[in-house]
């Protein structure tokens, strides 16, 4: 049996239950009425915008939708939507949410997650949610730092970072969020940055629209720990370079524009490594341009691209969907059996069913 | 040949042999033929943690005791009558246990030098007299098998594995058991493979013949059934009653069941008996780990399935943080905690109560949960409902200590009709439940809004609502911050903190309103010491309080299924005695608990060794306790054998 020949949904929000014909909502009604209190500046702040307006485009009904988030600063994230919403244990937001989203087919369902939340201490949860593929699509805040215990290094921070707990540098080697997610098995995996609004919502609406596990890194400044994370991919001078895009059937560039509008940068297939490498686009052929394939079932040369990531200073990082493949969900295959064990049950009154169950086996009567 | 046959009230036998002998499923087929027949039964399944430890060595030894009597029994007994030895470890190993006089079935095959090295034997006991206390039958049972199926053409390994069935077949004629129910069983359990199925059939019934023909067994044995209250009855183990319960617990609530588990002894029998049936409703899923069952069960319960995570002490101390969630979050979780030996990993497979502190207090700051437990294997049942009835009324995590001995164990259990179950009301949020007033900043009108505060409680209860997403206008949120009293919004405030903690534990208190009166068994009516316990003591504390009544001591009894909240009458209870004696397989931990609650300076019985307490030992203790406070000595000395455990009838 193959993918595409299974009956399962294939749209990340089937089976949650739309808003009426005429029935209208604004970035307003997903607005609770708490306070917001996150340090001014926060890149929080963007995310949560953005996700507010977001929402009312999903058409979905708001009693439908439910954020579950772990512990860290993003992790308040729930308190701030007019949805349904958990703010639970650190680390553990994904296996909250395989317990929600496997009862439950109508709910949409979100996390909301830091670095340290998803790849410190809840690391294993979130490589078990990918490889299972659950529904659910889980938003990764990515500062590169502790904020809420105030200014330790994470699991994303580069090795020699100077903090208040390693005062003479990390010895800590960094994760690659994207990496290791595609190792993982993930089937949708994204990267977008808290201050680009216009991606970031594209990004979300691709990532609502799969179904399986959507995990969305987002790159996002903590301006008191480490401000200046990201300045490379933000700043006018430096972003052209910094950023590489990806785009699903296009031609992978970046770098300063030619004179029609291309980046003057390609990725090519390194022959030397294996691997992807820059290359300056007059040096190669047009064919050896990479076009980007983010449905490709093998994730190598996704993985390949999610390497060009710098682990130390960010300078460069390919932002976008690297990979988007269907893959059965664990909820839709787990559900199925229910059915198929409740179709060959033939009588329907479970008092009756109980009695036949607990009245099996080997008995005997007293009279 | 005309074979006598002798009346006894009782039997106690353990099948002992090496961990890949089969001893467990013979144990378990005498079993289910003496439940068949009708005698009341009470097993023991004694097992290495390692799958196949070295053959032939002490460390891999399995036995499996069952004690079956014309009467009504409550322990698997202390010491067996007849052993049935596969190998000289298995001999070695249990022969400690065995009192004078007793059966010994030997199958000599496996005494070879290389077999009685490892079992640290320097010569052959069988060729010395340190047996010479017991009655001993040598048999060549490994080589009578081989011969009985040779017909099968299997090899001589495949051939000398239903060595089992023969010496099954050969105590089933000793004691007269049904063997209709084996022959089925091994047809089924075989039906792929017809030459092994055939194999084992000829060699019960070679066995069964054997028996009834050898000059070597001059005598059977005949256990009439025992007298039992009307109804149907089935065998069955505690897992396995666990399992049912919790079904039982989603159909009488009408709620789907959600486990959320990671495969651990003595547990992980409850997960797969549980995803077997699906046809329920029962969703079952395999985490990464500990903490991942219990987070998965949460999110199921939030989102108003009935969420369980089933473990063992070791998975309990994983999943703390997360239950102290539940505790705040208040939703419904049921914990089943099936305890074995600890701390750490501790002994896998052996039984042990001594996680009850860490079901009371194994959190951090003040989050009190329910703690009960079952006393029987069949009592799983009624303890998993009534896990699942508290949990779901009163919105908190309850933990549910069942431990090794009732896991494994067996009894027969009265099969209760579906009508006289409780039915549990989830009582979902279906609206508003509070109506705000709001003040229009420019025109200063005030009007009222009607409006969902996750936080309003129960007047009788104290629970709060649940309202599981869907429901428009009931959206909310929650999660391990301190909420506002009512409105459930984060509150740092010092008073409301304060009146939280206070309120979470109120409301655990309020549970002991639901529960019925103690029952205390005190026939005189007079005696001056109780006998005070929890969980799977039942059996060995009521087995010895018979027998020191039975010595003309007067002593009451009293086992607790709810240790937290205590009944509103244990109070009372305890101050009516002189003496109040609390057996515990661990160091004292309801002791601990009694004497904080009641100041009441309660005598302990601590057992800490993996095994069931001993009726024999514990009878002592209450015997001499007895005596010492009623001034007058008491003679336990015809009452310690085992024979006289029946109820006094």
């Amino acid at each position: 049996m193959t993918a595409t020949d299974l009956p399962f949904p294939t749209s990340g929000t089937a089976g949650v239950p739309t808003l009426a014909e005429g029935e209208k909502q604004t970035g307003k009604d997903f607005t609770s009425d708490q306070e917001v209190r996150w340090c001014p500046g926060c890149g929080d702040y963007a995310v949560l915008k953005a996700v507010q307006s977001f929402l009312p485009d999903l058409g979905l009904r708001r009693e439908n939708i439910v954020f579950v988030s772990g512990i860290g600063c993003s992790s308040r994230f729930p308190y701030y939507l007019d949805t349904y919403g958990m703010h639970s244990i650190h680390g553990r937001a994904p296996s909250i949410a395989t317990g929600i989203a496997t009862a439950r087919e109508d709910l949409s369902v979100w996390v909301v997650t830091g670095d340290g939340d998803a790849l410190s201490i809840g690391g294993n949860h979130l490589i078990h949610a990918l490889r299972r593929n659950v529904n659910m699509t889980i938003l990764l805040f990515n500062n590169r730092i502790y904020g809420l215990t105030k200014g330790q290094y994470s699991p994303t921070s580069e090795a020699g970072k100077v903090t208040k707990s390693t005062p003479m540098g990390s010895l800590d080697h960094p994760f690659n969020p994207v990496s290791l997610a595609l190792g993982a098995e993930a089937s949708f995996v994204a990267r977008t940055i808290d201050s680009d609004r216009k991606h970031l919502t594209s990004v979300l609406a691709a990532a609502a629209a799969h179904r399986g596990t959507s995990l969305v890194e987002i790159y996002q400044n903590c301006p008191i720990f480490n401000d200046g994370a990201f300045d490379a991919i933000k700043s006018p001078d430096t972003k052209a370079d910094a950023i590489i895009p990806l785009v699903h059937g296009e031609q992978i560039r970046f770098g300063q524009h030619d004179e029609e509008g291309r980046g003057t940068k390609v990725l090519v297939r390194d022959e030397v490594t294996g691997g992807v490498r820059a290359a300056m686009a007059a040096d190669v052929a047009e064919e050896a341009v990479l076009v980007h394939d983010a449905h490709n079932p093998d994730p190598t040369l996704a993985f390949a691209i999610s390497r060009l990531t710098d682990s130390g200073y960010l300078n460069q990082s390919p932002i976008g969907i690297f990979r988007q493949v269907d893959r059965p969900t664990y909820d839709d295959q787990a559900r199925e059996q229910l059915t198929l064990a409740a179709g060959s049950s033939s009588d329907g009154d479970p008092g009756a069913r109980l009695a036949s169950l607990i009245g099996g086996g080997d008995t005997w009567t007293v009279v | 040949m005309t074979k006598q046959v002798k009346q006894l009230d009782r039997v106690i036998i353990r099948f002992a042999g090496d961990s890949g002998d089969g001893m467990q499923l013979t144990g378990d087929r005498f079993t289910q033929e003496s439940a068949a027949f009708g005698n009341d039964l009470a097993t023991f399944p004694n097992f290495p943690a390692e799958i196949r430890a070295p053959q032939g060595t002490l460390p891999g030894v399995s036995s499996f005791q069952v004690h079956f009597a014309d009467h009504d029994i409550l322990t698997p007994g202390d010491r067996p009558d007849v052993l049935v030895a596969m190998n000289p470890a298995a001999l070695r190993a249990n022969l400690g246990d065995l009192p004078k006089g007793a059966t010994i079935i030997v199958d000599t095959h496996d005494f070879t030098a290389r077999n009685l090295t490892k079992a640290g034997y320097a010569g052959s006991p069988l060729e010395d007299d340190s047996l010479a206390e017991f009655a001993v039958h040598q048999l060549d049972l490994t080589g009578m098998t081989v011969e009985a199926v040779k017909e099968f053409g299997l090899s001589r390994k495949d051939a000398a594995r239903a060595k089992n069935m023969f010496a099954l077949g050969l105590l089933s004629w000793m004691y007269g058991r049904p063997t209709e129910t084996t022959v089925e069983f091994l047809s089924r359990r075989f039906a792929k493979v017809p030459d092994i199925r055939d194999a084992n059939i000829t060699a019960f019934k070679m066995g069964w013949n054997f028996g009834e023909t050898t000059e070597a067994f001059a005598v059977s044995y005949e256990i009439k059934p025992a007298p039992m209250e009307p109804g149907t009855y089935r065998n069955i183990t505690g897992n396995l009653a666990l399992a049912y319960g919790l079904v039982a617990g989603g159909v009488q609530s009408g709620l789907p069941v959600f486990l959320g588990s990671y495969p651990i002894t003595p547990a992980s029998d409850i997960l797969h008996e549980l995803s077997r049936h699906k046809a329920f409703g029962v969703t079952t899923f395999q985490a990464e780990d500990e903490i991942a069952g219990v987070g998965s069960a949460i999110g199921a319960s939030f989102a108003g399935h009935l969420g369980v995570t089933t473990t063992s002490g070791p998975g309990v101390a994983l999943k703390s943080e997360a239950i102290g969630l539940a505790v705040m979050t208040e939703l419904p979780l049921v914990v089943v905690d099936v305890q074995r030996g600890g701390p750490s990993t501790g002994l896998p497979t052996k039984t042990e109560q001594a996680d009850l502190l860490q079901a009371m207090f194994g959190r951090n700051g003040e989050s009190p949960l329910p703690v009960i437990a079952p006393q029987s294997p069949g009592d799983c049942f009624d303890a998993a409902l009534e896990a699942c009835r508290i949990a779901v009324t009163y919105r908190t995590p309850v933990m549910l200590l069942s431990d090794g001995m009732l896991a494994n164990g067996s009894e027969p259990w009265r099969i209760p009709e579906v009508s006289e179950l409780p039915v549990i009301d989830p009582a979902f949020a279906t609206g508003p439940n509070h109506v705000s007033t709001t003040k229009d900043a420019k025109t200063g009108e005030v009007s009222e809004v009607a409006d969902f505060w996750p936080y309003v409680r129960d007047e009788e209860t104290l629970a709060r609502p649940w309202a599981p997403p869907g429901v428009a206008g009931l959206e909310h949120r929650i999660g391990g911050l301190e909420k506002a009293d009512g409105h459930g919004n984060i509150s740092y405030d010092p008073a409301n903190h304060d009146y939280m903690v206070r309120t979470r534990a109120a409301k655990v208190a309020r549970i002991a309103d639901s529960l019925p009166p103690l029952e205390v068994d005190d026939p005189t009516g007079a005696a001056k010491v109780l006998v005070l316990g929890w969980g799977s003591t039942y059996g060995p504390i009521g087995a010895a309080v018979r027998r020191v009544r039975r010595a003309g001591g007067r002593v009451a009894q009293t086992h607790l299924r709810h240790v937290n909240p205590f009944p509103k009458d244990l109070g009372a209870i305890l101050a009516r005695y002189d003496k109040v004696l609390v057996p515990e397989m661990n160091l004292g931990q309801l002791s601990l608990l009694l004497r904080a609650e009641y100041l009441v300076d309660t005598v302990g019985y601590n057992q800490v060794n993996g095994m069931p307490i001993k009726a024999a030992d514990l009878a002592e203790v209450i015997g001499s306790l007895v005596a010492e406070v009623e001034g007058t000595p008491l003679d336990l000395a015809g009452t310690l054998d085992d024979s006289v455990e029946g109820a006094s009838r």
